[in-house]
């Protein structure tokens, strides 16, 4: 199975690369961008089918070292 | 005093804050981060500055699962002195050791200058040949130094004194350097034993090199 972590600062934690990005883009002349986030994915193949392991898994991993829940938040999709 | 300083993949600053606290007439041992144990006569661990692991995934993500940090962790549940430095403070908070978290200065870059800070609470083992208020000339070198706690951990670390240096100009007035909570450079945890900045008074030892107040911090924990 295949999961994919996305990892993105919290809500109300400044970003300051979504921010820089957001600014270009203004500069660029695309309006009507309300706001701009940038995190990061992490793809990870696993080997298991049983995909409620997976998840346990994949979540723990997160808790553990993907993310730092202090200042960011994830969500885990399994394929 | 004896110093155990660590070494990571990537750490950079071991050699500096060796030569620092030898300068200052103490020894220093070289603590490679695969050991599973600290030397026993130990009076302080320096988790020194540098970019341990590449700065992969997130500063000092790594570094806090290598075998070392297991016993750096019970040393400070013991009681123990520690004090990280940059990248040492980044893998302290990820580690759980300290509060909060450091993120990616506001400006994106790598901000690497001599910058004033304000001595806010010398009460601790850390700063007490400083005196409160005072302002002191020190490098910082780093992109990730953006100290960031929410407004609960904030109110925690001021009730306690655990806030220990902000950035500041030359007369002691915050200024905004990385984006920082409160202009937040340095802190301590509850109990008082564990310390972490961004800056480096390992590089601030000679007045003829631009500043000589990194002498004074270092000397703290000698009483």
């Amino acid at each position: 199975m295949t999961a994919i972590v996305n990892v993105f600062l919290k809500e109300g934690v400044l970003d300051p690369q979504g921010k820089a990005a957001h600014h270009a883009l203004d500069s660029l002349g695309f309006e009507g961008v309300k706001d701009v986030r940038i995190g990061k994915q992490i793809v990870l193949q696993l080997d298991t089918d049983d995909r409620a392991k997976a998840e346990t898994e994949v979540k723990e991993m997160c808790e553990t070292l993907l993310a730092n829940t202090v200042i960011e938040d994830y969500t885990i999709e399994i394929k | 005093m004896k110093v155990a300083v660590l070494r990571f993949p990537g750490t950079n600053c071991e050699f500096d804050t060796q030569y620092a606290f030898e300068k200052l007439g103490h020894t220093t041992e070289l603590v490679w981060h695969e050991e599973e144990s600290l030397p026993s006569d130990i009076d302080l661990v320096v988790v020194p500055g540098g970019f341990s692991y590449g700065d992969y995934l997130r500063s000092g993500s790594i570094a806090r699962f290598s075998p070392v940090m297991k016993a750096v962790s019970k040393y400070a549940e013991d009681g123990g002195k520690v004090l990280g430095i940059c990248n040492g403070f980044q893998i302290l908070t990820e580690a759980g050791l300290l509060p909060g978290a450091l993120k990616r200065n506001n400006n994106l870059h790598f901000i690497s200058k001599h910058q004033y800070l304000r001595v806010e609470n010398t009460d601790n083992d850390f700063l007490n040949k400083c005196e409160a208020g005072e302002v002191l000339n020190i490098p910082i070198a780093h992109a990730d130094g953006n100290y960031y706690i929410d407004d609960e951990g904030l109110e925690k670390l001021e009730a306690n004194g655990q806030v220990l240096l902000r950035y500041s100009d030359s007369e002691g007035n915050r200024v905004v350097v990385n984006g920082s909570v409160t202009s937040i450079a340095g802190i301590c945890n509850e109990k008082k034993n564990v310390f972490g900045l961004m800056p480096h008074p390992e590089r601030a030892l000679e007045a003829i090199l631009g500043s000589e107040d990194g002498v004074k911090m270092l000397k703290g924990f000698e009483s």
